[in-house]
């Protein structure tokens, strides 16, 4: 079984490859042809889970509590999945995104490193494992947030890494707390010593710490002041790749630790999630309608849409649970999809700026469509795959008795449908500006159009067949709230 | 800085640093030692040569660059875990083989030695890099 460590070994021979590569469009090449592998590994690697439930291998072949395990699960495979589609995508993305910039295939290096922590985050069984991978995804999204060395980038990523070494500071002291108190670190064992646990004390001190380090993560408020601020700085190839990937992890790792181990005081915790929740949502929602920059209402988006699957932890049923991994993936792909059109909206405008925007849609149809389906999406509208996922989320809201945070959601929509026809109206259809000179006029091909393309298709296949998708998911919820075997199978203690 | 002491100096210091950092590389699985120290007093030696000349000048005559060195390093990293793929082993899963030299020595010779390694050169990697990168223009 150890086909499931080629995530984390298959990006590491690319990045020793692609050290060598000078040329950005051998690189580009590599890296378009390396995400389908990738794309195919994922899609092998979840249909060897839905096989076999939950697959497991030791490092080195040290039995489970003393070595570390890979686990792979219905969550941690449908992760893998969406983020290689996500990579294949931006890889597409950035052959033609990056041609301009002044720093050279270096790109691809930082990029695949970023896919190994992410992977590596997603399949491991190990607490301080995670740990390594989260700083491995730091670091390369580090360099790639100030590549291009220009002023404000330095400035987005220092606020970016500042805050985010903070959040790992918080990581390693609730790690630490735990291992003094339990003196294991692998994820199942854990649950095991926890199910039964007296001392909810300091385990929730524990908690609290861990929460902290992935609320800063996962950008909910109110620790989300980094995103905004640092997420509109680098090429918009890296911002798409940020906005799709980095956040998520935040809130897989939540929901992880609070399905499986973290579940003694439910009652304070799911409250707490839920009041958060609902703040994150609103804030997002309102921030984002002040703002005039494309890319800046998008990152407040992010913020928006992180408190529905913060939500769905929050009332922790099976349904809820399912509605939170639908939305994540739901989301991965539209908000994506609405950074790329962002770029190419600046690639023909310019700016990003939307005062300085105008008449897209009677200059470019085929834009304003590919703008219209995530936007759309984003905001729930029937056929698109948002619509199911928030539908999922409020049946469950109301099935459980939470009409509060019911309701927040529901008006949060009407906020997101509000920036998202503000950029239509300001972007499309208003006539141009006449102030702005037009020189920068450039025509986009079909090649530029195309992973925006494969994210629409995606957004709406995801629509069509949403309860297929929901199936996965709640399979995917059930192995989450039910987690013997995940336990025993990382254990072996099955017969 | 061009000091005739330092230069002599720095060239009789490689050999010492290098051989003691060798020396550190393979004792380091089971003594103190291994290849994060190994690398640090090797990369020392090469940071010892350019003061003592000058920072540019070394720079554009090295033969391999260090960004090169940390590939390699990731290389060895990489294929110290391979040996676990073959049979019903796992992953990352220690192989050991002993060599017998003619005089009563024998060594043990194992993929963890491999990993070391590829620590000792990423580590090299890392230094130069930093170093070059502080003390020359572009």
């Amino acid at each position: 079984m150890n086909v499931i460590a080629l995530p984390i070994l298959f990006p590491l021979v690319l990045i020793i490859l692609l050290i060598f590569i000078r040329s950005k469009k051998i690189a580009g090449l590599i890296s378009i042809f390396a995400s389908l592998v990738l794309l195919a590994i994922s899609l092998y690697l979840l249909q060897l889970v839905i096989k076999q439930e939950v697959i497991v291998i030791q490092m080195g072949g040290w039995e489970a509590p003393y070595g570390i395990s890979l686990v792979l699960d219905y969550l941690s495979a449908i992760m893998l999945v969406v983020s290689a589609f996500i990579i294949l995508t931006i890889s597409l993305y950035a052959f033609r995104f990056i041609k301009n910039e002044n720093f050279g295939s270096r790109f691809y290096v930082f990029f695949f490193s970023i896919t190994m922590g992410l992977n590596g985050a997603f399949i491991t069984g190990d607490v301080f494992n995670l740990y390594v991978w989260f700083e491995v995804i730091l670091l390369s999204s580090f360099v790639l947030i100030t590549l291009g060395n220009r002023k404000e980038q330095l400035e987005g990523g220092i606020k970016y890494m500042a805050l985010n070494l903070i959040g790992s500071l918080f990581f390693l002291a609730g790690l630490g707390l735990l291992y003094g108190n339990t003196g294991t670190l692998n994820m199942a064992h854990l649950a095991q010593i926890l199910q039964d646990d007296q001392q909810s004390l300091l385990m929730n001190t524990s908690a609290m710490l861990f929460f902290v380090a992935f609320g800063i993560k996962a950008a909910i408020f109110p620790l989300f002041f980094w995103l905004p601020s640092s997420y509109h700085t680098p090429n918009i190839s890296v911002s798409a790749l940020f906005a799709g990937l980095l956040t998520k992890v935040g809130v897989y790792a939540l929901i992880r630790f609070f399905t499986l181990f973290f579940v003694q005081d439910q009652v304070f915790w799911h409250n707490l999630l839920l009041i958060l929740a609902g703040f994150t949502m609103v804030i997002g929602g309102m921030a984002a309608s002040t703002h005039y920059e494309t890319r800046r209402i998008l990152s407040y988006h992010i913020i928006s849409q992180i408190g529905y699957m913060i939500m769905g932890l929050g009332i922790f049923t099976p349904l809820a649970i399912a509605g939170s991994i639908f939305f994540t993936v739901h989301n991965m792909i539209a908000k994506t999809n609405t950074f790329l059109v962002a770029g190419l909206v600046s690639k023909l405008k310019g700016t990003y700026y939307l005062k300085n925007i105008g008449g897209l849609y009677k200059e470019n149809p085929v834009l304003a469509i590919l703008f219209i389906i995530p936007a759309f999406a984003l905001a729930g509208i029937p056929p698109l795959s948002g619509f199911f996922a928030k539908f999922i989320l409020i049946k469950a809201g109301i099935e459980d008795g939470h009409y509060i945070i019911t309701t927040v959601a529901i008006l949060t929509s009407l906020l997101t449908l509000y920036s998202m026809i503000k950029i239509w109206n300001e972007a499309f259809l208003k006539k141009q500006p006449e102030s702005t000179d037009m020189m920068l006029q450039s025509k986009l091909g079909f090649l530029d159009l195309f992973p925006s393309i494969l994210l629409g298709a995606a957004s709406i296949l995801l629509g069509l067949f949403a309860s297929q998708i929901f199936e996965l998911t709640l399979n995917a919820a059930n192995q989450l709230i039910n987690p013997e075997h995940y336990i025993k199978t990382v254990l072996h203690l099955l017969p | 800085m061009n000091s005739i002491i330092l230069q002599i100096a720095s060239r009789y210091l490689k050999v010492l640093l290098w051989s003691f950092a060798v020396l550190a590389l393979l004792r380091g699985h089971n003594y103190p030692g291994g290849g994060f120290i190994g690398g640090l007093l090797a990369s020392l030696s090469v940071v010892f040569t350019s003061l003592s000349y000058s920072p540019q000048k070394i720079k554009n005559n090295l033969r391999i660059q260090p960004e090169h060195y940390i590939a390699f390093g990731l290389l060895f990293v990489l294929l110290s875990v391979l040996p676990g793929l073959s049979g019903e082993k796992f992953l990352m899963e220690g192989e050991w083989i002993s060599l017998y030299l003619p005089l009563v020595l024998t060594i043990k010779l194992g993929s963890p030695l491999l990993f070391d390694t590829g620590i000792f050169f990423g580590v090299i990697g890392v230094v130069t890099h930093f170093f070059f990168t502080l003390s020359t223009k572009e």
